[in-house]
């Protein structure tokens, strides 16, 4: 062995398909006999990472070794790991004993040793008494065990499982969970699993790496992530959550919704702008509205079976999901609180939107792939590098995108209980961070507008 | 009323069309000499066909029709798997570009590959012979080949063959023990195909066929026809081929159906 003691060590992986990024300068350690799970949403390179990971595809950049030896351009063949694929890939024209049997037989494996551990690898996954059958004739979930089976008989030092129960419904995707741990637990084999399903990756794994547009936004565990999320993304993909935009006015003071309240975040500065985050889960609810920090109306307020989901308007105009034993009828007022410790300070990524311009004239500025019109500069002749800030609220979205000056895309849409915070895609891969009361959806084409008194520019 | 002339429709659609068959089929049963007289039934055409009492002639060119055949359409098959698990592994643009570059020859009238292949090979100096027939056959075969075996590939998972390397098999042997497997029934439809298509064909083959005296089937037929007259032997050789190809197209049918029925079942 070597000096560390990571069974997998990915480092610096970068990965574009065309002009497309889809892994950038992805980092990860796995150590010995851990469950972890690559969580993200579709398209964010999880599935990507894996494929590299399992020799399938070749990084761009970057190295990776398991057990200290460098297998960067190893073939698949000759990795010691073994995947369980989304749709099971079973072999059609084997039986569940020659699938199972596929990988021993090649390596010449003695008859009675593979006889033997079929059996042993079938009886782990409960699939005894199905070796003649044709798999074919097996359910998506047999199918899946088979799979499992065909790939953990290979003693493999390290299992991948891309989205493995993505394709059960949800009775069995839940008993096949338990199944996975147990049989983690059992085997004592690393596992690295690829999935989109946040509550999936809280129950199984031992560490949670969150990915999202090719980067790595957190690695923790489940706890962790859950309570500790480092942006707005993590704390809106993993569990429902009101995120909003906040100040931290000092040390263990933060203002959020109109009001001041104590909490346990040190280290921002003073009057530094941060996002909270508050789970439903830990907003204190009373009929008493005296003494409270916050005051709301419940606006609505269903049954979930364990609790109650109200949502809640507060006097200061901030909408808020909460969730409570005790239900409280609509349109009455009550009081809310927070623990301390409970509210969740967030450093905000960016506070308004920079592109990188270049002047055409002393009125016109070339960015985000056109040209717009802003206020007079002094002392411009043309070809000037600029930087162009512009804030998140100043930028106009218009249904038809012929009434903006460029196209854009609506990419991801995170509600902050008073606005939404919108990134929108523009045609040439820039991205535009906009703050709006209006509501849009998940891939809207949209025109983008900016008004010349709000490009402010400065010239390099 | 309106279901009678649909179904009257249907029925004089297939009686134009098999009408031909069926004659030479009946009068394969007869010994007159001149098709069109029946003299009572009897068997002694096929008999004779068989006995040697035919024209040797004939004979070697169903030998050679049947040799020329099973090379083209094993040739063929192996040249149209492999085409097809290359244009399977492109992508986009270029995928789409050689598929229609495959799909052009089998579009293209028959005369015009016989004319191309006869001047390709005048050209070459290549002696026009068994061997230039062969070619020419593999050459209109294959595309053929590389349009059955599509899409079985297509409707494969495509994670199986990966997963045969992640099993450990080198590349060779997850073609050989997963990929080859999986698309063998096309091949086989292919083969079959290949094989009845090279039977069928005239026009190529005439180009082709050089002036040695090297006759197929349909060479034969044609310059037996034009000498005045077919030879009687003729109509039980069409009436077995007939049959022949009715059966090859009723196990591709048959195969078809059921991997289709077994595709339903997943």
């Amino acid at each position: 062995m070597n000096e560390s003691n990571f069974i997998i060590e990915l480092k610096h992986i970068s990965k574009s398909f065309g002009d497309k990024v889809v892994l950038d300068d992805v980092s990860l350690f796995v150590e010995q006999g851990e469950f972890v799970t690559i969580l993200g949403p579709s398209g964010c390179g999880k599935t990507t990472l894996l494929r590299i990971l399992a020799g399938f595809g070749m990084a761009d950049e970057g190295e990776i070794r398991i057990e200290g030896k460098e297998i960067t351009d190893t073939p698949p063949h000759l990795r010691p790991l073994n995947t369980v694929f989304q749709r099971y890939a079973l072999f059609p024209h084997l039986n569940v004993y020659d699938n199972v049997a596929f990988g021993l037989k090649l390596k010449g494996v003695k008859k009675d040793e593979i006889d033997e551990r079929v059996n042993k690898a079938l009886k782990m996954v409960g699939m005894t008494d199905y070796e003649w059958r044709d798999v074919n004739s097996l359910s998506g979930g047999q199918q899946q065990r088979v799979a499992i089976a065909r790939a953990i008989i290979n003693r493999p030092k390290v299992l991948l499982l891309d989205e493995p129960l993505a394709a059960l419904d949800l009775k069995m995707r839940k008993d096949m969970q338990m199944e996975l741990k147990q049989m983690h637990k059992t085997l004592g084999i690393t596992f690295v699993y690829v999935t989109h399903d946040q509550e999936e990756a809280l129950t199984l794994s031992d560490r949670i790496v969150v990915m999202n547009e090719g980067k790595v936004q957190q690695i923790g565990t489940p706890t962790d992530i859950y309570n500790e999320p480092v942006n707005s993304f993590v704390a809106d993909f993993i569990g429902e959550s009101n995120i909003m935009n906040g100040t931290m006015i000092k040390d263990k003071l933060v203002s959020f919704m109109g009001n001041e309240c104590e909490c346990v975040d040190v280290g921002f500065g003073e009057n530094v702008p941060v996002d909270v985050v508050l789970r439903p889960e830990d907003l204190i609810l009373s009929a008493k509205t005296e003494g409270f920090p916050f005051q709301g109306t419940v606006q609505s307020c269903i049954f979930k079976g364990v609790h109650y989901e109200m949502i809640i308007t507060t006097t200061t105009g901030y909408e808020i999901i909460a969730q409570n034993y005790k239900p409280f009828e609509v349109g009455t007022l009550i009081g809310i609180d927070i623990e301390p410790s409970n509210i969740q300070v967030m450093k905000k990524e960016r506070l308004f939107n920079t592109f990188e311009g270049e002047m055409i004239d002393s009125t016109h500025v070339k960015m985000l792939g056109d040209e717009f019109v802003c206020n007079a500069v002094p002392n411009v002749e043309g070809g000037e590098k600029v930087t162009v800030k512009v804030d998140f609220d100043k930028v106009d979205l218009q249904d038809n995108k012929e009434d903006g000056t460029i196209v854009g895309s609506v990419h991801f849409i995170l509600y902050k209980c008073d606005r939404y915070h919108l990134t929108v895609h523009t045609e040439d891969g820039e991205n535009i961070y906009v703050d709006t009361h209006d509501v849009w959806d998940d891939c809207d084409i949209v025109g983008v507008r900016i008004d010349p008194d709000d490009i402010q520019i400065t010239l390099e | 009323m309106k279901k009678f002339f649909a179904q009257a429709y249907i029925w004089l659609l297939l009686a134009i069309l098999y009408a031909p068959i069926l004659i030479i089929v009946i009068f394969s049963f007869t010994e007159a000499k001149v098709l069109g007289n029946w003299t009572g039934f009897s068997t002694k055409l096929y008999t004779s066909l068989f006995s040697g009492s035919v024209q040797h002639s004939l004979i070697d060119a169903i030998q050679n029709t049947l040799i020329i055949a099973l090379i083209a359409a094993a040739v063929s098959t192996i040249l149209g798997s492999i085409a097809a698990i290359g244009i399977y592994s492109l992508k986009g643009r270029k995928k789409m570009a050689i598929n229609t570059l495959n799909n052009i020859p089998m579009l293209n009238p028959d005369i015009i590959t016989g004319i191309s292949l006869f001047l390709l090979f005048v050209s070459f100096g290549v002696t026009q012979g068994y061997a230039t027939v062969i070619l020419a056959h593999i050459t209109f075969c294959t595309p053929y080949v590389v349009l059955s075996v599509m899409p079985r590939l297509q409707q494969m998972n495509p994670n199986l063959y990966e997963a045969a390397l992640d099993l450990g098999a080198t590349p060779g042997q997850a073609l050989r023990k997963v990929l080859i497997p999986e698309i063998k029934p096309g091949m086989i439809s292919g083969f079959i195909l290949a094989f009845t298509l090279s039977i069928d064909d005239f026009a190529v083959t005439i180009f082709n066929i050089g002036t040695s005296g090297l006759e197929t089937l349909s060479t034969y037929i044609y310059a037996d026809a034009r000498k005045g007259g077919l030879t009687p032997e003729l109509r039980p050789l069409s009436t077995i081929i007939f049959v022949t190809v009715l059966i090859l197209l009723i196990i591709i049918n048959v195969r078809s159906q059921r991997a289709a029925k077994k595709k339903e079942v997943l």
